[in-house]
């Protein structure tokens, strides 16, 4: 009921935008006076906030549900969207660490880089990053009925990719982006060491035509890309490079390789039974 | 043959012949398989046997009895048979031993040594049945001070300058420690949150999320976030009366948490919001708090996501440096601390940390309390003391060392009809409380159960009056670090040097 009351009022209140200044003179707000902030203006039914010179502070979005849209100009702090439900939250410009964390449903794009332990834990939602990412990313990411989280990095990313997956996409393009817009191939890895330790569902898909069989973690192994697959990411594809305005043929250049897990029970042969 | 099919079983069934009707309910009830019917008899097979007892109480002619195995190992005082067996087992299957319930081993246990203090003359003591013995505390972080507000013009108008943190009252200082659905069963977890309610008393619902079900009951259950993050949503966070994030178990410091796929049926599925059928990991570390910076973090973040209304805290398990960790958790902004002692309980964890790691609850808890007192911030939070609590002794001496809310698990399932067979790890329990197979938990009456965890506390509560009038203390708030009530009689004086309790006679 309270919905379609909501929808409604979006259709007829043309001023449901706001915009909040998160450093007013020039003097950050503490992130509690922020997100509060962000709150009343929800209770006031506004359906997009966009955030004016955000610097640093922490946890916008948490827990926020339903249908709403977060612009951020700026730099957020730690834990941005953590257990978030469902809203759109786009950055313009870098982003810290643990974005998206153990988030729910929802989506958050990245126009800049990220810092390290992205999507922690995530259930679903999309996560989606232009440039490079730090480590840890995606670890314990796991899916659930319709539920289905996915990660797409434009860049590149560190260590301990994936590790402990559960379910769900991760996805690495390996691009750099130049300074005049136009986009090339990254000269970095495109991964650290132990990708995808302890994975017990899920996949990872990287676009190299490297071998990076060293550095694979426990219970990891590579695959060749399917058709299925490939007919699986590529709306995903096409979506990212639409936002992120990245030329859809690079993107054909150089392989998918994916990695998944050898065995759903990766840990299951280490324990013993047995009555003593 | 390999060797493990040896180890020489700890029971012996014995099946009166006579009294034997041959009705074959004890081979339906057993879930372990140690009875069968061969077409003439009753067989008993005693290597499978656990000594859970319910072909005993089961058995209408009061036929069977289960008796220690008589069959004797030559004798060795080092090598017990305890080791022998730990031996056999890890050459026959190789791996890390898995076991339940807490530490087994025979530790001197603290509480033991402790004597309380009673009233004589130049103090009188309380009489609870005429007068009033408060037990209700408040649960969440308290203000170090309250400061006023004077108005300007009018120095009669004065406002609470302060701002509280989100409180809760419960009657009795009792929470039901954390066990998930998933490690116990439906049945039980619905027993134990409606005594919960009833009793106005706390329980845990462990890391496994919090089932529909069971939300009606919320504004008595802690939810936790542990590193597995399993049902962690809207509603977990919402539902409850406070979140707890869980660093570490005291039956498993360090250890993360492994639930096997083959016991996620849709009921744990829908709970944990997980695939059926899929592995549950719990990372080792929560893999975004690497540091007391990181876990202060994680506390602001639900602080955020809860709009600051619910009380949020850590649990610890007992380790060598507890005090220190506290002291960062308490100045990380929890609300609460739960320390967990090295007897604590597990539904499953390896062996070889269940025994070997860990430090006694009775030292952590004074240690904790002291080293709070010191920087000035005991006064602040709750703090919440479990890893056996066997009886209402063990909880009125914890509070005196310096806990506000005593935690327990296996005395609740004591009362339910747990044996303490220790194989909750399998899955099989005969009783009902901890399995999830549907003809076993069907087992567990949930009127029966509730009504036994309700008396149960209900007598603990009266006990404790009992003492605190027997003391001259008429609220169980007195009695929090009155270690001066406690007197210690076991060998080590550095134990009571360390609790900060004298010896007896002193």
């Amino acid at each position: 009921m309270n919905n379609t009351e909501k929808e409604g009022a979006f259709k007829l209140e043309e001023k449901n935008i706001i915009e909040i200044n998160a450093a007013p003179n020039n003097k950050p707000l503490n992130y509690k006076v922020l997100n509060e902030k962000i709150h009343e203006a929800i209770k006031n039914n506004h359906k997009k906030i966009i955030l004016k010179d955000v610097c640093g502070q922490r946890f916008i979005g948490a827990s926020l549900q339903g249908d709403l849209e977060i612009i951020i100009n700026g730099l957020p702090g730690n834990d941005l969207g953590i257990f978030m439900d469902g809203p759109k939250i786009m950055v313009n410009g870098n982003c810290e660490d643990h974005a998206g964390n153990t988030m729910n449903d929802g989506t958050i794009i990245i126009h800049g880089n990220a810092g390290d332990v992205v999507g922690l834990s995530a259930r679903g939602g999309k996560i989606y990053i232009k440039k490079d990412v730090g480590y840890r990313i995606g670890i314990h990411i796991k899916e659930y009925e319709s539920k289905y989280p996915i990660i797409i990095i434009g860049g590149t990313a560190k260590d301990f990719l994936g590790e402990y997956m559960a379910g769900g996409l991760i996805l690495v393009l390996g691009l750099k982006f130049c300074l005049d817009g136009t986009v090339i191939e990254s000269d970095q890895p495109i991964c650290g060491n132990l990708l995808g330790t302890g994975i017990h569902r899920g996949k990872i898909i990287l676009r190299t035509e490297k071998d990076f069989t060293a550095k694979l973690g426990v219970g990891a192994k590579i695959f060749e890309i399917s058709e299925a697959e490939k007919n699986e990411i590529e709306p995903f594809i096409k979506e990212f490079c639409d936002i992120f305005n990245i030329p859809y043929d690079i993107i054909s250049k150089k392989p998918f390789k994916v990695i998944k897990p050898i065995s759903k029970r990766p840990f299951g042969g280490n324990y013993c039974g047995q009555i003593i | 043959m390999s060797l493990s099919h040896n180890i020489p079983s700890y029971f012996h069934i014995k099946v009166d012949r006579e009294s034997c009707k041959k009705c074959k309910r004890c081979t339906t009830h057993c879930s372990y398989g140690a009875l069968s019917f061969n077409g003439e008899r009753i067989v008993a097979d005693d290597s499978k046997c656990v000594a859970c007892q319910r072909c005993v109480v089961m058995c209408p002619g009061s036929a069977i009895r289960i008796v220690k195995n008589e069959s004797f190992l030559p004798p060795h005082g080092n090598y017990t048979r305890r080791i022998r067996n730990i031996l056999w087992a890890q050459s026959g299957n190789g791996g890390v031993l898995l076991s339940a319930t807490g530490n087994d081993r025979p530790i001197r246990t603290i509480f033991d040594d402790l004597l309380l203090d009673a009233c004589q003359v130049t103090n009188p003591s309380i009489d609870p049945l005429r007068e009033t013995i408060e037990t209700k505390i408040f649960f969440g972080r308290k203000p170090k001070k309250l400061e006023f507000l004077t108005d300007k013009k009018d120095s009669t108008k004065i406002t609470l300058k302060t701002e509280f943190m989100p409180n809760f009252e419960i009657d009795m200082p009792i929470m039901i420690g954390h066990m998930s659905l998933g490690s116990i069963s439906y049945n039980t977890c619905m027993a134990i949150y409606q005594a919960s309610k009833e009793l106005n008393i706390l329980a845990g619902s462990g890391e496994g999320g919090l089932h529909p079900d069971f939300y009606e009951y919320g504004s008595n259950i802690i939810t936790e976030i542990a590193s597995g993050r399993f049902g962690v949503d809207i509603n977990y966070l919402h539902k409850a009366a406070g979140i707890e994030i869980k660093i570490g178990q005291g039956a498993k410091p360090g250890h993360g948490g492994h639930l096997p796929g083959e016991k996620v049926n849709s009921l744990i599925s829908q709970t944990r919001m997980i695939p059926k059928g899929s592995d549950a990991l719990s990372p080792y570390p929560h893999h975004d708090v690497y540091s007391i910076e990181d876990l202060a973090q994680l506390i602001a973040a639900l602080k955020e996501a809860t709009r600051y209304k619910v009380p949020i805290g850590v649990k610890i398990a007992a380790v060598h440096n507890s005090a220190p960790i506290a002291v960062g958790i308490v100045r990380g902004g929890a609300d609460f601390l739960t320390i967990d002692g090295f007897r604590g309980g597990t539904g499953a964890a390896p062996r070889i940390i269940r025994d070997h790691a860990g430090i006694p609850i009775e030292l952590a808890i004074a240690a904790v309390d002291e080293r709070l007192r010191q920087e000035n911030l005991r006064d602040e939070i709750t703090l919440v003391a479990g890893g056996s609590i066997r009886y209402s002794a063990d909880l009125i001496k914890i509070i005196a060392l310096g806990a506000d809310v005593a935690m327990c698990c296996m005395p609740v399932l004591i009362a339910m009809g747990c044996r303490v067979c220790q194989q909750c790890f399998r899955g099989l329990c005969s009783w009902g409380i901890a399995t999830q197979q549907e003809y076993l938990v069907k087992r567990l009456d949930i009127d029966v159960a509730r009504n036994r965890i309700i008396n149960l506390f209900h007598s603990w509560n009266e006990e404790l009056k009992e003492v605190l009038g027997a003391m001259g203390i008429d609220s169980v708030e007195s009695l929090r670090s009155n270690r001066d009530r406690l007197r210690y009689i076991g060998p080590n004086p550095k134990i009571a040097e360390i609790l900060g309790v004298k010896h007896a006679g002193e």
